[in-house]
């Protein structure tokens, strides 16, 4: 049998379980951030990626951001490539974020508010995506 | 590692009986087998509402909403979805239509609701205290042991404008305050959970998809009023919602948040369950605790009310499912919150078991105000293939039919109740053009009898004697004096009847009388059923110009009683005919008639 709960027990299990059950709600957040993971990209290390911008926000305790899957966005030479829309800033998609660069994408895009260089890709042309 | 997808898969019973368990063991199968049982949570949820397209799979956080999922699609969402992030198209709703809707808030369904009862129906595992804690969960306990005093829950349940949802629509605040002022050591809190009216699953729901949210708001009532025990009435024939009760009381008894000295606070409170065996009178509240006493589930008569003279003679503070599971939010957010949301006299949402002969039935809340034509033509997008709407049914077995020039009509307890109808528990069934108004008062008929405890003779006999007219006139055999006869037996019923049954139970007679009278007229004085839906007044007939032979009537027709040979007219023995509409249904040329 559990112990009892006494009001501080009741409190900090709340926030220790909102946490995890935030992460799956769409409710709040204000930023998305979208990672391609098509074949090309998983083989790329889309996966790595995803899991760094997760550690990322939750190191810097960051609750209003959505981390999205979605399949190939088209850039296959630059897998992986990460969508980020954010409010007050263009959407942007970074091409060859492997895990330092997803780091920074928590740090200086969402968090900071600039664009990371050399990293910063076209979407591709128009009539292809609207093919898509 | 934190999860990437979020697989939720409704664990309601409608969704469980359509091969839903074994969809959801698919799904932690492949989960596994495809190696993305790390990345990905499974999730058992409570209803989604959308119940006409289960079983539904909700995959978070992109909200992608799969409709009519199958047990063998579950390797495609994994492969697909979970694994490539690429949607599964084919299982979006409106995917056979071209015109397929990807995310859950884009579905025309839930555009109009507002989830106040249903919050963690199909958001949180309803077996898990921890989802519920995490969404504020025995939060609103917190705060009534530590922060308010009892008078202050009465003032803001008055404050909120919460009345009874279990039909009547009694100010819960003053149930409360009834109990409270009465001096006595021993005091009860009852849940009713004996959801009886045909078509109605709202309490079923929300037992199921959020148990805790009653247990949080009955340990609320027991604090507030001075009670320590409390007893919840289900009956037995909803073991889904039973089993996820009880095991929500254990996590609770576990963690401490049942039994002695709650929280540290020194408030004690056990909950207990006690099974109904299905009577439909046990709803009724003093029925329902002689039946928890062990007696038989007859009522008596009022006052006392339960709330001062209850079970085994202690006051006793007794409210429906939905009612109990307004108050922890109520709490929460406050008294004034809540009131901004409804109309002047009827406060906060409603929820309703949407079903019949339109297209998308299931669960919904809306707020108090909505009027019928967005609850079934918005929401409910419309009536079934494009048919006529000839009624709604609110409340049940106590309640009556609301016909077309009332769709515009903002609901709530009083507007309902001046159309001659009552809000009852949340039943709304839709009715089409193919339905008969005279079958429909009967089919209550039979219901309210066959349900009748048989204690006072108004209701007895008089259910009787008005399901004895009803199926005469259905059959061909009214006369005029007939209706006469119908409303003042309707009326004996009503003023004399010991309980709430009995004096509702003419309800649906009165209101058909009252807006459909004409077809009640056709069935008496032209043997004609509109509706063509009472077997004794309609013919079925083949036309001769139009038959070319075809046999496809004859061979379809159970009895024989279709005569003709190879490209010549059939005929009908009308003798012999069933009427069972086989073949108006076959013909493919529109050659049989039925009038």
């Amino acid at each position: 049998m559990s112990k009892k709960l006494t009001l501080d027990d009741l409190r900090a299990l709340r926030n220790k379980s909102r946490a995890a059950l935030e992460q799956r709600t769409p409710e709040g957040k204000t930023v998305e951030i979208i990672v391609g993971m098509g074949t090309c990209g998983i083989a790329a290390g889309a996966k790595e990626t995803f899991d760094a911008l997760l550690e990322a926000l939750a190191a810097n305790q960051l609750d209003q951001v959505l981390v999205k899957q979605t399949g190939c966005m088209g850039l296959c030479h630059s897998e992986p490539t990460v969508e980020v829309r954010a409010p007050d800033m263009p959407p942007v998609i970074y091409g060859h974020v492997d895990a330092q660069v997803a780091d920074r994408i928590v740090t200086q895009h969402v968090m900071a508010g600039t664009l990371i260089e050399n990293h910063i890709f076209d979407r591709p042309a128009g009539d292809i995506m609207a093919r898509r | 590692m934190a999860f990437k997808n979020y697989l939720l898969v409704c664990g309601g019973t409608a969704c469980e009986s359509n091969q839903g368990i074994a969809l959801y063991q698919n799904l932690q199968r492949e989960l596994k087998y495809q190696g993305a049982d790390a990345e990905c949570q499974l999730v058992k949820t409570g209803c989604f509402g959308f119940c006409e397209a289960g079983p539904i799979v909700k995959v978070l956080p992109d909200e992608t909403f799969y409709v009519k999922v199958k047990p063998e699609d579950a390797a495609e969402i994994v492969a697909e979805h979970v694994l490539k992030g690429r949607p599964v198209s084919r299982l979006l709703h409106g995917a056979d239509e071209q015109q397929p809707v990807r995310a859950a808030p884009e579905l025309d369904f839930y555009q109009k609701q507002v989830r106040i009862v249903l919050r963690n129906c199909g958001v949180i595992d309803p077996d898990s205290i921890q989802e519920y804690i995490a969404r504020d969960g025995y939060a609103a306990l917190e705060k009534v042991l530590f922060e308010m005093q009892p008078q202050d829950v009465i003032r803001e349940l008055e404050l909120s404008g919460l009345r009874g949802r279990g039909g009547a629509g009694f100010p819960t605040w003053r149930k409360w305050l009834f109990s409270q002022q009465v001096a006595n050591p021993v005091k009860y809190v009852v849940c009713n959970a004996d959801e009886g009216d045909p078509g109605a699953y709202m309490d079923r729901s929300t037992l199921e998809g959020d148990p805790h949210s009653i247990l949080e708001a009955m340990i609320i009532a027991g604090r507030t009023v001075g009670a320590s025990q409390g007893y919840i009435y289900i009956r037995a024939e909803y073991p889904l919602a039973i089993q996820r009760l009880e095991r929500a009381i254990t996590q609770a008894r576990e963690l401490g948040l049942l039994g002695a000295d709650i929280l540290g606070s020194g408030f004690a409170f056990e909950i207990e369950i006690r099974l109904g065996a299905g009577a439909f009178v046990c709803g009724e509240e003093t029925a329902l605790l002689a039946s928890i006493e062990g007696k038989r589930g007859m009522p008596v008569p009022r006052p006392p009310f339960p709330a001062v003279k209850g079970l085994w003679g202690k006051p006793t503070v007794i409210n429906n499912v939905e009612t109990l599971a307004n108050i922890p939010v109520i709490i929460l957010k406050g008294g004034a919150w809540f009131s901004q949301i409804g109309t002047g006299t009827s406060k906060g949402t409603k929820v309703f078991a949407l079903t019949g002969k339109v297209r998308h039935s299931g669960l919904i809340e809306v707020p108090m105000g909505t009027t019928l034509r967005e609850i079934i033509f918005e929401i409910g997008g419309g009536i079934k293939d494009g048919k006529a709407f000839k009624a709604a049914q609110t409340g049940g077995p106590s309640g009556g039919v609301i016909p077309p020039e009332f769709l515009d009509t903002p609901i709530d307890y009083e507007n309902l109740q001046k159309i001659g109808s009552i809000m009852g528990s949340g039943g709304l069934i839709v009715m089409d053009e193919d339905d008969c108004i005279v079958d429909v008062a009967k089919f209550y008929l039979q219901f309210t009898v066959d349900e009748s405890c048989g204690k006072c003779a108004p209701c007895r006999v008089g259910g009787r004697t008005l399901y004895n007219l009803l199926e005469k006139i259905t059959r061909g055999l009214g006369v005029t004096e007939d209706i006469q006869k119908l409303k003042d037996i309707s009326l004996a019923m009503q003023r004399a009847s010991l309980c709430g049954l009995g004096q509702t139970a003419p309800n649906p007679v009165m209101s058909t009388l009252r807006y459909f009278m004409p077809e009640y007229e056709a069935h008496i004085n032209e043997r004609h059923c509109p509706a063509a839906k009472c077997k004794e007044l309609i013919q079925y007939l083949i036309s001769e110009s139009a038959c070319v032979g075809c046999t496809a009537c004859a061979r379809a027709c159970p009895v024989d009683a279709i005569r003709g040979e190879r490209k010549k007219v059939h005929v009908i023995d009308q003798a012999l005919c069933i009427k069972c509409g086989r073949c108006y249904e076959v013909c493919k040329f529109g050659a049989v008639s039925r009038g």
